[in-house]
């Protein structure tokens, strides 16, 4: 990261004055940095096995070399492939004829904050798609071409897309300020469908769909190494609470399935969240089980295309059925949730199996009428319901080091509505807790830069820009109610926001909720607990002669 | 330079029936085969668009939603009904507030960046100006629209002598000036002024967008000339008008060459109505990030083109590829032939 500039002249550099070249003279940059590696060619000829025809040829090819390898036929099949998907989509017909570009979106979007780039006023992004579409499809932007603002599809043109639709995280702020509901992330998806039919992808998002298909989850790991992991999470569990937790895998004839994201199961900070889980459920003496299988709760097939979306979601009904669960419990992550809420049930409810049922508290005896179709239940709601209960013994104080804020990740804010029950959690297991700015949370919440496939390091200036709405929010807080931790519902949130916050807030710490909540969780009478669950000592509860140190404080 | 063109060239359109009528006396052409067509043309265009769009299809709920969904307990957990709906009716009341007030427009924000004292800033604030110039402009034009059924409609309806009474309460000179006339000039140029003056929205306008604008303002001030300074014949106008919907058609002579432009630039905007982005009138109404209820996660919707063959990578083979290991770290099989390595088999 030696080439980023550091926060303060990064800042400096933000102008929000266009260029004076209009938007399509305007170069597109292509040096290093703006883009994300293309997928490895073996990647793509593993998913085009398994869904034909999607995906292009498999090639090497660069983004800043002028070839870019595309296949005799590019042009004939995105725009074949533009005028099939306005048929199956209105949103997208819609989109392309009602823009009124008022430029309500346009200081909406987190990476024009934080860049200036016009292309990314979500209002200019889409009319790189809307710009062909007239060019290539209605009679009056035929006849009267630049005026009205057509083109026809042109190799740089699809170039530009390239940039630009992987530099937008779906996140749908724009849409909610749109006067017409205009959603620059549902046209950002149909373009990626596109670029996916001539093999303009990236392999951040490439090889986590075919690791998805193959081991269950995104970062491939297979069945015997995810055991272990977890394993060495129920060690760590007892270390912290003495406590040996069971965590059922693959194991048949339970009442719950529990998927999460496999970022938890991977990465600190989301260890600690699935610690969370794990100590949660055996507490409850949950019937519940884990599963190597279906392994992974986000659904990286959302950024390529409907299909691998569709198949890789399947895969959760298919293990509930194999394993005989009746409903699922589903973990802290945001794409996921926009994926189960949004499109799972139209998508997949038929492969249901018959044993399915409305999900239903084992503990408090409460019904999940709102989720009677997907049959798919999110964690925070889950627990919301037992403290209301009073089903949880908490010991708040235990967080009391931690001032915490939230962040609500884009997808189940905007995507769900799902917005206070994290809240009512986080309240009942830590004292200190403050809200950002209004503008920038709930509904309006600020992206972390790094959803639908952007959080890999050779963006990171992208991703840093990106996040400076999110990043100033935070250090707002950090200043007036000296917070030092952000939570949040989403593994991606987990891995891009630590290098957001030690850039923009650093000292800001990231976590999920659920490791809060274990934090907080009193297993039994009269327990005392010196560590939280990094096994960093509990400020105000240490051992009166423990003599450990801190591994950060080793060389001090 | 955009701005330029669209100025240039509603200038043309208003010389074509300065000439027309005056110079060539193409009285029933400008006064009744150009605005007929241009009706029909309207009509067309306008429901072909609206068919096109109805024959693509919804395959998912995308609602975006702007606060608290319908939670399992909904006293502990209080559901925005308007911006996070369920059923119709929350969703009708959502678009009524959409439709009628504006009402995503009236959550702008405007984003600005300043050093602070310690760190630099990002701040929001509440930004109405582009919702009060829509919201001035889009009423006056519908009330102006209204107002004009008393050329068309024998007789005239109570509601359309009501608008005109409220519209004219001022009573200011004669004839009464309506508010409405005032509204809509001031909405164009307050609207043109914000697309030529602030440069973010100056880069990403067409011709398309200026256009619209100028012609509108234009059939405003030639209106306006008519009724309060050229004093046109009503009485014959509303001959005319009636013939057209009569189909009993009538030029009379007293109509002045005015009244030709103003009828020529309304034609205009029909015709162009159906191809441009106008067509956000009847858009707002289908847009389905804001029409449909949040409700897929408790219902059951269909998507038409869901393919049934595209099924999940199956458990069987995932057995197969990593039977060995799983069987080595104790996880259960489905079937333990998986779990012997292929040279002991
Ligand atoms: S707010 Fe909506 S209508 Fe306005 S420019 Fe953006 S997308 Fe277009
Ligand atoms: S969806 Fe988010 S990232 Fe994409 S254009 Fe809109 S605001 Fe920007």
């Amino acid at each position: 990261m030696s080439d980023i500039p550091k926060a303060d002249e990064l800042f400096k550099s933000i102008d929000y004055n266009p260029p004076l070249t209009g938007w399509m003279e305007t170069p597109v940059d292509f040096s290093p940095g703006h883009w994300c590696y293309p997928a490895k060619p073996e990647k793509i000829a593993y998913m085009d096995k398994k869904l034909p025809g999607l995906w292009g040829t498999p090639r090497e090819w660069v983004p800043s070399e002028e070839d870019w390898k595309l296949p005799a036929n590019w042009k004939e099949t995105v725009v074949n492939g533009f005028r099939e998907r306005l048929k199956k989509f209105r949103s997208l017909q819609l989109f392309m004829d009602i823009c009124v570009r008022c430029g309500a979106c346009a200081d909406k979007c987190h990476y024009f904050i934080g860049s200036g780039d016009p292309k990314n006023m979500p209002v200019l992004r889409a009319e790189l798609m809307r710009s062909v579409y007239r060019g290539e499809f209605t009679l009056a932007g035929k006849i009267l071409s630049k005026l009205t603002g057509s083109r026809v599809m042109e190799e740089n043109v699809l170039k530009e897309w390239f940039i630009y639709f992987y530099q937008c995280t779906q996140c749908r702020r724009c849409s909610l300020f749109c006067p017409y509901g205009i959603d620059t992330a549902e046209m950002t998806m149909m373009a990626r469908e596109l670029m996916h039919l001539v093999g303009l992808n990236t392999n951040w998002i490439m090889e986590p769909v075919s690791n998805c298909n193959i081991t269950g989850n995104h970062l491939g790991i297979q069945p015997h190494a995810f055991k272990d992991i977890v394993d060495f999470m129920v060690d760590d569990i007892e270390e912290v609470t003495g406590r040996r937790v069971k965590a059922p895998l693959n194991e048949k004839g339970h009442e719950i399935l529990f998927i999460t994201p496999s970022g938890d199961v991977f990465a600190d900070p989301g260890i600690y969240t699935f610690m969370g889980y794990l100590l949660l459920f055996d507490y409850l003496d949950l019937d519940y089980t884990l599963s190597t299988y279906a392994s992974e709760g986000g659904n990286f097939g959302s950024f390529t295309n409907n299909e691998s979306m569709k198949k890789l979601n399947a895969k959760m009904y298919a293990e509930a059925e194999r394993l005989g669960c009746k409903w699922i419990l589903g973990g802290e992550c945001g794409h996921m949730w926009r994926v189960i809420h949004q499109y799972m049930d139209t998508m997949n409810g038929d492969n249901q199996w018959s044993g399915m049922t409305t999900p239903k508290s084992p503990i408090t005896g409460t019904v999940f009428d709102t989720a009677a179709a997907t049959k798919m239940l999110h964690i925070t709601e889950f627990t919301a319901d037992l403290i209301k209960h009073n089903k949880l013994k908490l010991d708040p104080s235990r967080n009391d080091h931690l001032r915490v804020t939230f962040h609500d990740s884009c997808n189940p804010a905007r995507g769900m509505g799902l917005l206070e029950e994290p809240r009512y959690v986080l309240k009942h297991v830590c004292n200190n807790f403050f809200e950002m700015p209004p503008a920038t949370i709930r509904e309006q919440t600020f992206c972390c830069a790094g959803g639908s496939g952007l959080n890999t390091d050779e963006i990171m200036e992208i991703r840093l820009r990106g996040g400076l709405p999110r990043g100033n929010a935070l250090r707002y807080v950090q200043e007036k109610h000296g917070v030092n931790l952000m939570a949040c519902i989403c593994a991606i949130d987990r891995a891009t926001l630590i290098p957001l916050a030690d850039y923009w807030a650093p000292g800001v710490a990231i976590s999920g909720t659920h490791e809060l909540v274990a934090n907080a969780l009193v297993l039994e009478e009269g327990e005392v607990r010196t560590m939280d669950m990094r096994q960093e000592p509990l400020p105000g509860f240490e051992d009166e002669d423990d003599d450990w140190t801190p591994p950060n404080m080793e060389d001090a | 330079m955009n701005a330029l063109y669209s100025l240039l060239f509603v200038f043309l359109l208003v010389l074509i029936p300065l000439f027309g009528v005056d110079a060539a006396h193409l009285r029933t052409f400008f006064g009744v085969c150009i605005p007929t067509t241009a009706f029909i043309i309207f009509v067309v265009g306008f429901v072909y668009k609206v068919i096109t769009w109805g024959r693509s299809a919804v395959p998912f709920r995308i609602p975006t939603t702007g606060g608290q969904f319908q939670s399992f307990d909904p006293q502990l957990f209080k559901q925005n009904k308007l911006d996070c709906p369920q059923t119709g009716a929350q969703t009708f009341f959502r678009m009524v507030l959409e439709v009628f007030a504006f009402r995503s427009l009236f959550r702008n924000t405007a984003v600005s960046l300043y050093e602070g004292k310690d760190y630099p800033v990002v701040a929001y604030k509440s930004s109405k100006w582009l919702w009060l110039f829509a919201i001035t402009f889009h009423y006056s034009f519908f009330i102006i629209a209204l107002r004009h059924l008393r050329l068309f409609l024998e007789p005239i309806p109570f509601f359309v002598k009501g608008l005109e009474f409220v519209d004219g309460l001022l009573q200011i000179g004669a004839p009464v000036m309506y508010l409405a006339d005032v509204g809509l000039v001031v909405g164009v140029l307050l609207l043109l002024g914000r697309r030529l003056v602030l440069p973010r929205i100056n880069y990403i306008s067409y011709v398309s967008d200026y256009f619209p604008l100028f012609l509108i303002l234009a059939i405003a001030l030639s209106g306006i000339y008519m009724r309060y300074y050229a004093k046109v014949d009503i009485i014959a106008i509303k001959e005319l008008t009636m013939g057209l919907v009569t189909f009993h058609y009538v030029v009379p002579e007293t109509i002045s060459v005015s009244f030709f432009v103003h009828v020529f630039l309304v034609s205009t905007l029909m015709v162009y109505f159906p191809f441009s982005k106008l067509m956000h009138m009847p858009g707002v109404f289908l847009s389905p990030t804001r029409n449909l209820p949040n409700d897929s996660r408790a219902k059951h919707h269909v998507n038409p083109w869901n393919d049934p063959n595209i099924k999940a990578h199956a458990y069987a083979d995932y057995e197969k590829e990593f039977g060995v290991p799983m069987a080595e770290a104790g996880l259960p099989l489905d079937n333990p032939e998986n779990g012997i390595p292929k040279d002991k088999a």
